[in-house]
Order: C-alpha cells, then structure tokens, then sequence
C-alpha cells in the first residue's frame, strides 16, 4: 500500500481522537465535531485516489445516494426521534460491516480462488457475526422506539436454550467457512444465524431498557468497524472502531448503573413484566392533593428557588418552550431556577439536554444528579414534568419494588413538590409512585403544554 | 496475513481502545446523545473498506455489488452523523 495513503490514514485517526477530546467541553465540541469529519474526508479522498480509476464513477454515484439519504434524515430527524436515528444508524453500520466482509471473502475464495489465510478467515467471520446481529438487533431496537414493533419485552418458553444453540451453531459454521472455503454455504449460513440471533436478542428487551440496548449496539457497530480493520489490515479502521466502540460501552454502563441494573439483567431481558404484580400486592391507593393553575403560579411567584425535573413526558407534550418561558418569568424575578437531569431521564443517554438546547435553554442551567441531588432539601418549589420513576422515593424506601436500589433524584425533599401529569398512570417501568401521596406533593393534572401555558399567563398578570 | 501484522494490528487495537476510555470517560453528560451521533458517523470509516471491495471487479461479479451496498450504508453514517451531530451541537448554548 501506497506510503502516503498511509500517512493520510495516520492524519484521520489524529483527527478522530482530537475531536473526541474536544467533546469534553461543550463549548469546543462543534468544533470537535468538525474536526473529525475533515478526518474522515482525508480518509475517503486517500482511499478514492488509491483505486485509481478503475470504477470511480459508480463509486462516486454510491457515495451521492448515501449523502443525499444521511442529509434527508439529519435535517428532517426530530429531536425527540434521536434515539429512534441512532438505532438505525447502528444498524447500518453493522449492515456496512457485513457487506464489505462478505465482499472480501467472495472475492478471494469464490471469485480469485486465493487462499485466505487463517487470521484474516477469523476476522472476516468475527466481522459478519458482530455485524449481522448489530443489524437486526438495531432494527428491532429502531422498531420498538418508533412504535413499529411492540415495545413490551416478548418472552417465550425456551428463549434462552435457543439463542445458545444457535450462538453454537453460527461457532460451527465460522469454523467450517474457514476452513473450506470453495463452499460458500457456510459464510451463508453463519450470515443468517446472526442476523437471527440480533432479533431474538433484542425482542425479549422491555422499552424501559432502551437506552442501555442503543449504547449496546453503538459499541457492537465500533466493534464491527474494528474486525473489518482486521480484515483488510487497516490502521484507520481500528482506531475508529476502537474509539466507537469504547464510547457505547461507557455508555451502556453509565445507564446500567443509573437503573440500578446489571447488563446481564438487561440482556436477559423481560423487565416490565413482573413488576405489575408486586404494585398490585402494595395495596393501599395512593391519595393525592390536586392543585390549581392561579395556585400554583402563586406557589412559584413566592418561591426564591425552583429546580425543575423534566421527564420524556415533557417531550411527547412538546412543553419544554413553554417552560423556558416558565424559567425566563421567573428568573426576571430574582428566582433561582434550574433543571435537574437524571442520567435515564428521555430515551438515550443526554435526550434531556438535546431537547431542552433545542428550547433555547442555556446548557449552564441542567444540573447533573450527583451535583444537585443535596440542594433540592433547600429548595422552595421543585416542578415535575413528565418524569416518574426518576423521582419515585420507592428507590430507596422499599425494597420489594423493582426500582429498588435505583439511584433517583431527591426531589420529595424540597419544601413543595408540584408535579405535572396527564393522569394518575404508572412511569415506563409500571410501578406505582408513592411521592403523589406525599404531603408536600400536589398534583397539577392536565397535558402539560396547555397547564404551563396557563400557568405563565397568570404569572405575567401578577 | 502473518502473525507480525496481527501483533502490530492489536497494538493499534489496544492502545486506540485505552485512548477511547481516557477521552469519552470525561465527556459531560450534557453531550451523550452528540456523542452517540458523532459515534454513529465515525463508525461509517467502513466506507474505506468498502470502496477497495467495490474496486476489485465489474458489475458481474458479487464482490462488487456487495462493496456498493457498503459504501451507500457507510456514507449514510458518514453523512448522516457528522450532519446531525452538528445541528444538536449548534443548539447548545450558554447563557
């Protein structure tokens, strides 16, 4: 290979890492971001002039077909619908990986019938194995987010025996693909035993458990980027993947630890499911306290600090510029306000942040748990939208509760919580909240767009 | 391939994958959907493989066909992720 594709390779990968540095400070991370795209650019301009001539044209036409789809979708994507975008791009990219493995391995054992040596065989089989299942169990994730696919957690006697036979089985194939390789049925049929094995190990996965399964794949496509480095004996392809692959298992486990949960549980599967039985055994109805529009503007207009604990609820509602108007209001009187972001807050790890960014939020103003979790016992009004089981006491209170051990925000410690809610149902997880039934907790029913518009409107009057 | 090129390969792996840790551990939560986006979009450098196996043969032969696939699903990610990523990060002001 050419010395200065090499070197072009080299400049992309320091590209790659100085933009990941910069996404440590929020106010470099565009520039970060930028970075690494010019990176990827001299990593495709260096590999188009290395092939030369021969098919530039319809590599060229590849190349416009894919940016004019990834344009469409950056620009039409919703920021409610990340999570849903992300899935699917993990997918593609398993899908790529697939491709351009299976592309080497036809090539060299059916089309050029030259041996593959055995290290480059593993990589190749590894690659289409990683890659298959990041592609079907993205599209099922993809499914599930979007409301496709039944979000609930399918469960079935016998799951587990079967995705083990079947994880044996696509270990045989590997190895048979490797070693005859004028056969080209066994690269087929480990292709689709992990394409099989990614939907049956992403259906028995509850919605509640998305955002661990969408990091899970982020790092599953890394990984899959990184074996087909191995394959074509590629620098630039490993140290991305590695990268990529890095940051969707740091993710995975900082959603794990914020559910309390081990990724094994999650991988398992079937959260969602046995927890309406134990809420039924509690027993007791939770009685609450209803509060008023004027009231609780009232409530907000004496009040020296707010902290406001957004949920996804406050996205389907489409509420968080009514409440940047609610934080604007307040702030011209002197009130301290905040959000407090929980790390499992929306449908993937930093939702919140995006959605609220999106309303014109300042970044300074979302707090992180750990860094707000003591101010809420000395703060006057905390404002609860569309979360639940984020702020549900039963975490840390009662240990027959699936969310027990879950670390939440301490909101039932402030002076009064007041909490806007279409109706008394259940959080994702379908436990029931023992914070509504607190003294200090009113509730202010209705959709939370029309409340808080409202509720800004008497604000202004006063 | 040889073993020498698998060691130095692994080299690359381990130390990349060592680096990754370091630098995405201090990212602030503020920024992990971003950061999953720009992941999506770094992982499309499979488009580098994809156009060398698309480059191999003519339009007769699998090869090809299979290396066009990857190199649309990988420029998606490329494009895609890069494009997104910065329109979130474009949002993210302070006061």
């Amino acid at each position: 290979m050419n010395i200065y594709i090499q070197f072009a390779y080299l400049i992309a990968s320091v590209l790659f890492i100085i933009g990941i540095k910069k996404m440590n400070k929020t106010s470099e991370a565009r520039a970060g971001n930028q970075l690494s795209a010019v990176g990827m650019f001299i990593a495709i301009l260096a590999t188009v002039v290395q092939v030369e001539a021969l098919s530039l044209i319809d590599i060229f036409v590849c190349i416009v077909i894919g940016s004019a789809i990834g344009l469409y979708v950056a620009y039409k994507v919703e920021m409610t619908q990340m999570p849903e975008m992300v899935a699917l791009f993990n997918g593609f990219g398993g899908l790529a990986s697939v491709a351009v493995s299976l592309s080497d391995y036809w090539l060299k054992s059916q089309e050029k019938s030259v041996d593959i040596d055995i290290i480059t065989g593993v990589s190749i089989v590894l690659s289409i194995f990683i890659g298959g299942i990041t592609f079907t169990g993205s599209m099922i994730a993809w499914g599930k987010l979007s409301g496709k696919v039944n979000g609930n957690a399918i469960i079935f006697g016998g799951q587990h025996p079967l995705n083990l036979l079947l994880f044996v089985a696509s270990i045989v194939a590997s190895a048979l693909a490797v070693m005859y390789q004028a056969e080209p049925i066994y690269v087929l049929i480990l292709t689709a035993l992990s394409l099989l094995l990614g939907v049956l190990t992403v259906i028995p996965i509850g919605g509640a458990d998305m955002p661990v399964v969408i990091s899970l794949l982020n790092s599953y496509s890394g990984m899959a980027a990184c074996t087909t480095g191995f394959v074509l004996n590629n620098n630039v392809l490993i140290v991305a993947g590695a990268l990529v692959g890095a940051s969707g298992i740091i993710l995975t486990n900082i959603m794990c630890k914020a559910m309390n949960r081990s990724l094994v549980s999650v991988l398992l599967g079937g959260f969602g499911t046995t927890t309406s039985s134990v809420a039924a055994e509690s027993g007791s109805e939770i009685v609450v306290k209803e509060v008023g529009v004027e009231e609780a503007a009232m409530l907000f207009d004496s009040a020296s600090s707010v902290i406001v604990v957004p949920g996804y609820g406050m996205a389907v509602a489409q509420a968080q510029h009514v409440i940047r108007e609610l934080c604007e209001l307040c702030e011209k009187r002197n009130i301290d306000f905040r959000f407090a972001i929980h790390p499992v807050a929306g449908r993937m790890p930093g939702h919140m942040n995006v959605l609220l960014a999106e309303a014109n939020v300042p970044y300074d103003k979302l707090v992180e748990m750990d860094d707000i979790n003591d101010d809420f016992s000395n703060t006057d009004v905390v404002f609860i939208v569309g979360a639940n089981d984020v702020v549900n006491p039963a975490a840390r209170t009662n240990p027959q509760s699936p969310i027990f051990g879950m670390p939440i925000l301490n909101a039932d410690k402030a002076r009064t919580v007041i909490v806007s809610k279409r109706s008394m149902g259940k959080g994702y997880a379908g436990v029931e909240n023992e914070l509504f039934g607190y003294p200090n907790c009113l509730m202010l029913f209705g959709d939370a767009k029309q409340t808080i518009t409202k509720l800004v409107g008497e604000m202004k009057e006063m | 391939m040889n073993l020498e090129a698998l060691i130095l390969l692994l080299y690359v792996l381990v130390l990349g994958s060592y680096l990754g840790f370091e630098l995405i551990a201090k990212v602030p939560p503020t920024l992990h959907t971003p950061l999953m986006s720009g992941s999506n979009a770094i992982s499309g450098i499979t488009i580098v493989g994809a156009i060398l196996a698309a480059n191999e043969f003519g339009y007769t032969h699998i090869s090809k066909w299979l290396g066009m696939v990857a190199i649309i699903l990988a420029t998606i990610n490329v494009v895609g992720g890069y494009a997104v990523t910065d329109r979130m990060l474009k949002m993210f002001k302070k006061k």
